[in-house]
């Protein structure tokens, strides 16, 4: 067995058990080092994808999981994204009775992201999907003394067991059809003749499956809920993570399917459909957590339009890792600062706050103007790769729906902007103390920076992937 | 390394005042005036360093910034660009120098100012379309916050609609860049391969439409008719200094990038279009013209009155665009008054708004009506208002006349039918302003003003210098024609 190419999945796995031994056994005052514990794991495992870097796209494990540029571009960042969302959450969870465990889950949950997103086997992909949806659902509810995360936690559990049935359905009705569950097989079965109709039932199971991790339409109604309900790290991870690994998974699972599907269509139609309801519904919100909720829906309808041009312009996957990439940071940020905040949430809470935390209030702003695309930020860079293939790929009319989607958003982050900068208050900021809230927003802030100025390196690094298959 | 310390050093300036918290009003507003002039004389320097004679571009500088995307950091000017620039520069330090009030927060105040400024100069200043690009978009984000923090009125949804409406324009503009980038082989954002190669010529309906793109983007930023609604808003409820920089400065970025990127870049598509954008441009003079005549409100009608400006210069770059037999002459006329109308409304426009900027620190009223026989009471400010307004409204031997006998020459020569229409608004012009200096500073004085103040020091300091700057203009353009004959000559393919 070739364990040498999933020796960064081991190390978070072995790192997620040492941590549940360790919570079990320490204090609950000392359970901050779990904390530690976990970014160690997540280290290790960068480090060892840094090290697969560079070899030649295949797939291992007798085909079922793949080791190719896509995958393990997508691994860094989730990677990267879920250490930041560790470091945020220290003093957040400091007086939960259950703290050190919460990381155990963090790093479940970021394996099942990475199966995904490195799944090739119908089987590996409803594997990863359920082991992050189950590691999940407790993060969502993690507080559970508090009816508003419970809510959350409640909704994303019955839409996702209702979602993870669809695709494990789809997956049943493919195997059914091809013989088969591995990817390069399905891929040999479609192209000769098989039966449409069947193949467009396993097709929409499969992709509605996936909406729900990416929280795209028609399965994204949990998303504005878990952003406002649920611990706001344990937010800051489901409205970023999941996204990265559906989203490749996606991209990869539709590439196998024929042209006479109409992909394209059903999944152009999900962008729009997607980014227009996430931004109208963001707009008349006064909740600024409930706000970024419904913004990371219409977030997912951007990334989609990288998939709809697949194969047809050579640089749609670079450019969708790419944009992921630049959205983890920037809505990463966004969250670090409400961390920071103590996790206000009231649009007036807002009022006047950069003169009392100018800081957090600047790194608020910059990922907003982030999420909306305002250069030389690397939510620019994100957009414009996004907007180049769509319109490379001759989907014109797709990058102008997202052209007036982006006006309107912008509209709706201003509403935060707008009472921070030019709002006063009378009462004081109250702040996490500590410095791990404060250093994961201090770095978030300078990736959305560094990111934009070094956008040569992610291009770099993103430019020339493929997949395996 | 001009042009990089142009643009640069304010950007210095504005991060030095952000990080500190221990400026002292007086101490933030020294730092910010002495750096805002630094650009002003570097320009100065290129200005007189620049070789008529030589290449179309100069003084460039090349940095890779994301070369997989074909972008880079690459700066340059030919003379329209170098004259545009300096211009700004010039209104920049003007407005910054002019006394506001700042609302207890001096130090953010002129650090976005000085961001602004520099930002606005890498708008003149990019060779890359893509650094173009960010610049333009940078500068609404400035706007953006001084409107919103300093202006008065409604001035928070000022700043909503200016930034919503004219970021709507930068994302047209940004998707016609894209297909620009697309269109050449290998794909780049380099501004001068674009120039060279006019990679749409003959593409049919994609050309069409990346021109579609581009104008609508820019026309909203001009702004021209009917694209032009969010700026009066906008300009009344900013500050004085800063609607002179909106009107000044932000306004020619459309204009320019007019002349940099479609006119430049898609000669072809441009010259089959060029009547249409004409009749555009002839529209918002006439409309910008009258509704101005029946503004009641002294920022509202000056600001209208860039609306019949800006028509100008959009009929010259239209006329130099239509690629008519045998008028190559009267093309470059036309070009050449665009820049200089460009140069000249940037003077005058900033002159006027600073002016209205001192009425609202003094009364806080803009009604028209409310006012009456301020010679009297404020023979500096009257003169430096006459001034100001005759030159706006074009009489010989001011830089608004220069302009607009250029532009009106080169359009008998190309469109006489629509020069003999486009004069009709020079006229009304005229008589909006006449009606204006008679309103507010002729006739009985209403007891309200008895305690009107005269101009202070630095406030008719700071409009000296604009006023020596426009009838300089008026009286001995040659140096400045010189410069902007040689780009235009170039650019109208006449060498």
């Amino acid at each position: 067995m070739p364990i040498g190419d999933v020796l960064p999945e081991i190390s978070l796995t072995l790192g997620a058990v040492a941590i549940v031994l360790f919570a079990s056994f320490v204090r609950q005052r000392q359970h901050h080092w779990a904390a530690v514990l976990a970014l160690l794991a997540i280290g290790l495992g960068a480090g060892l994808t840094v090290a697969q870097w560079g070899g030649a796209p295949r797939l291992t494990f007798a085909d079922v999981w793949a080791l190719d540029g896509v995958a393990l571009a997508s691994k860094l960042v989730v990677l990267v994204a879920g250490a930041l969302v560790v470091a945020m959450s220290p003093e957040w969870m400091r007086t939960d009775r259950r703290h050190g465990e919460y990381y155990a889950l963090v790093l479940f949950a970021l394996l099942g992201v990475i199966m995904m997103a490195s799944a090739s086997d119908t089987m590996e992909l409803v594997l990863g999907v359920l082991l992050s949806s189950v590691a999940s659902y407790p993060l969502a509810a993690y507080h559970r003394g508090w009816a508003p995360a419970l809510e959350a936690g409640m909704k994303y559990f019955l839409i996702g067991a209702l979602t993870n049935a669809l695709l494990t359905i789809g997956v049943v009705v493919l195997f059914g059809l091809t013989g088969s569950t591995g990817y390069p097989d399905i891929a040999q079965a479609l192209a000769t003749d098989s039966d449409r109709l069947a193949l467009t039932i396993a097709t929409a199971c499969v992709v509605l499956g996936l909406t729900f991790k990416l929280a795209a339409f028609p399965a994204h109604a949990w998303m504005p809920d878990v952003a406002q309900g649920s611990p706001v790290p344990s937010a800051a991870f489901l409205t970023v993570i999941p996204k990265i690994g559906a989203a490749v998974a996606l991209a990869r699972f539709v590439s196998l399917l024929p042209p006479d599907v109409a992909w394209r269509a059903i999944v152009a139609s999900i962008s729009v459909a997607t980014m227009t309801l996430g931004n109208v519904a963001a707009l008349r919100q006064t909740d600024v957590r409930r706000l970024l909720g419904w913004s990371s829906v219409s977030q997912s309808g951007y990334a989609l339009m990288a998939i709809v041009v697949l194969g047809i312009s050579d640089q749609a996957l670079p450019a969708l890792v790419f944009f992921l990439a630049s959205y983890a940071i920037a809505n990463l940020a966004a969250f670090a600062v409400v961390t920071h905040l103590r996790g206000r949430t009231a649009l007036d809470d807002y009022r006047g706050l950069a003169r009392h935390a100018p800081i957090a209030a600047t790194i608020l702003i910059v990922s907003l103007l982030s999420l909306v695309g305002i250069p030389p930020l690397v939510g620019f860079f994100g957009k414009l790769m996004l907007f180049r293939v769509t319109l490379e790929g001759g989907y014109a009319w797709l990058a102008l729906v997202a052209v007036i989607n982006t006006v309107v958003s912008l509209f709706y982050y201003l509403r935060i902007v707008a009472p921070m900068m030019f709002g006063s208050r009378q009462s004081a900021v109250h702040l996490l103390s500590g410095q791990w809230a404060r250093s994961a927003m201090a770095v978030a802030g300078v990736l959305l920076i560094a990111g934009g100025l070094g956008a040569e390196a992610l291009s770099l690094f993103t430019g020339s992937i493929r997949f395996a298959l | 390394m001009i042009l990089t310390a142009a643009l640069g050093l304010p950007m210095l300036g504005a991060l030095a005042l952000a990080v500190s918290s221990r400026w002292t009003e007086t101490a933030a507003r020294r730092c910010a005036i002495a750096v805002s002039v630094l650009p002003v004389l570097l320009l100065i320097w290129a200005w007189r360093q620049f070789d008529p004679q030589g290449a179309l571009f100069q003084f460039v500088e090349e940095v890779p910034w994301v070369p997989s995307l074909g972008m880079g950091y690459r700066l340059g000017v030919d003379g329209i660009a170098l004259a545009v620039a300096t211009m700004s520069a010039l209104v920049f330090s003007a407005s910054i120098a002019y006394p506001v009030d700042t609302k207890h927060q001096p130090r953010q105040y002129y650090a976005w100012m000085l961001f602004l400024q520099s930002v606005s100069l890498g708008v003149f200043l990019a060779l890359d379309l893509l650094l173009f690009y960010v610049f333009f978009d940078l500068s609404l984000v400035g706007m953006f916050f001084l409107i919103g923090r300093w202006g008065h009125g409604q001035a928070q949804l000022a700043a909503f609609k200016f930034f919503l409406y004219t970021f709507c324009g930068s994302l047209l503009l940004l998707l016609a860049i894209i297909g620009l980038y697309l269109s050449v082989e290998p794909h780049t954002f380099d501004m001068r391969v674009l120039i060279e190669q006019q990679p749409l010529a003959g593409a049919g309906m994609t050309a069409a439409l990346v021109f579609l793109a581009l104008m609508l983007g820019f026309a909203i930023k001009t702004p021209m008719v009917p694209v032009h609604t969010w700026l009066p808003q906008a300009h009344v409820d900013a500050p004085g200094p800063v609607s002179a920089i909106l009107a000044g400065v932000l306004l020619k970025m459309g204009t320019y990038g007019i002349i940099r990127i479609p006119f430049a870049m898609m000669a072809e598509t441009f010259s089959r279009h060029a009547l249409v954008i004409a009749l555009f441009a002839v529209a918002s003079i006439l409309y910008g013209a009258f509704v101005a005549l029946g503004q009641r409100n002294l920022k509202r009608r000056i600001a209208y009155t860039s609306i019949n400006h800006m028509g100008y210069t959009v009929l010259g770059i239209a006329v130099a665009g239509a690629l008519i037999q045998d008028t190559g002459y009267a093309r470059e006329l036309a070009l050449v008054g665009a820049t200089v109308e460009m140069v000249a409304h940037g003077l005058i426009t900033g002159a006027l708004f600073l002016i209205c900027g001192s009425f609202w620190q003094r009364t806080e009223e803009y009604d028209l009506d409310s006012y009456g026989g301020l010679l009297r009471q404020a023979p500096w400010l009257t003169a430096f208002a006459v001034l100001a307004s005759f030159a706006s409204l074009g009489l010989p031997g001011l830089a608004g006349f220069v302009a607009e006998f250029h532009i009106f020459a080169g359009t008998f020569g190309v469109y006489p039918w629509l020069a003999v229409i486009g004069v009709l608004g020079i006229l009304v012009t005229a008589a909006l302003f006449l009606q204006m200096l008679q309103k507010v500073f002729f006739g009985a004085m209403p007891e309200r003003w008895a305690q009107f103040e005269d101009l202070r020091p630095i406030e008719w300091g700071v409009l000296a210098v604009l006023s020596a700057g426009f009838v300089i203009i008026g009286v001995a353009p040659a140096f400045l024609l010189t410069l902007v004959e040689a780009s235009a000559t170039l650019l109208v393919g006449g060498r």
